[in-house]
């Protein structure tokens, strides 16, 4: 199953707050606060990321791991220093109140796969 | 071809952008992008471990037609015993460090796992070198 970044919305009843355009198709994710954990994955493109971690450097983490579509969780607030950097490297980021636990589930049930 | 970019400890609203910077370059000269991203997480991993752990750095790059040779020199505290310090999980990182979602204690073994060569050199006190080199 892949999908594009406004399913991935649907499905985690989120807000796109930057969409860089484009046809990009998702499918897997990976669910982590910790960036140290998402830089040693083997995943880039096609994969999502999920998060808490409502910093740049989840952006510049997910920009050096070749992911494009971050998704932040637990409502946090998307500052402009994040959505400028998402802006400048063509990554889709999506905020949503939805505890990762949550989103993890609604996108797993619709078919993404974990990260292998 | 050369690039060298300073490091300020501390500054983690700007940390990662000399390692962005770098995999731009490196997209331009249409080098695997498999390799790309290797590279591009030992620099960024690095890139934060001086910001994390120092109070200045610079990051040299050179690379030709086969390799990239990278320097990683930092002023700051050093590490003490550097076969502790590249054990998994081992990690002297503060609790802003960790807020920011490092300090796991991985960072030094992802670098070696993403290089084909890797050096680390530490005075106590003085600073740290770290260099690596990925053949493309």
């Amino acid at each position: 199953m892949k999908m594009n970044v406004n399913r991935i919305n649907e499905l985690v009843a989120g807000k796109i707050v930057h969409d860089p355009g484009g046809d990009h198709r998702y499918s897997c994710a990976f669910a982590s606060d910790l960036m140290s954990d998402v830089l040693r994955l083997s995943a880039g493109e096609g994969t999502v990321l999920i998060t808490g971690l409502a910093t740049v450097q989840a952006v510049r983490t997910a920009e050096i791991s070749g992911i494009s579509c971050v998704i932040i969780g637990r409502n946090k607030k998307v500052t402009d220093d994040m959505v400028e950097l998402a802006q400048e490297n063509g990554i889709a980021l999506i905020a949503s109140a939805s505890t990762l636990f949550e989103l993890s589930g609604r996108l797993y049930e619709n078919g993404l796969k974990p990260v292998s | 071809m050369q690039l060298k970019y300073d490091i300020q400890g501390g500054n983690f609203t700007d940390a990662g952008k000399a390692s962005s910077d770098v995999k731009r370059v490196l997209k331009q000269l249409n080098i695997d992008p498999a390799l790309i991203r290797k590279i591009a997480i030992a620099l960024y991993e690095a890139e934060v471990n001086v910001v994390a752990h120092a109070c200045k750095g610079v990051m040299l790059v050179n690379f030709d037609k086969e390799r990239i040779a990278v320097l990683i020199e930092d002023e700051g505290p050093g590490i003490p015993d550097i076969n502790k310090a590249m054990e998994e999980g081992f990690s002297t990182a503060s609790e802003q460090v960790r807020q920011m979602g490092f300090g796991a204690g991985m960072g030094l073994p992802n670098i070696r796992k993403n290089t084909d060569e890797m050096t680390l050199n530490s005075t106590p006190g003085v600073g740290t070198a770290l260099s690596f080199v990925v053949r493309f």
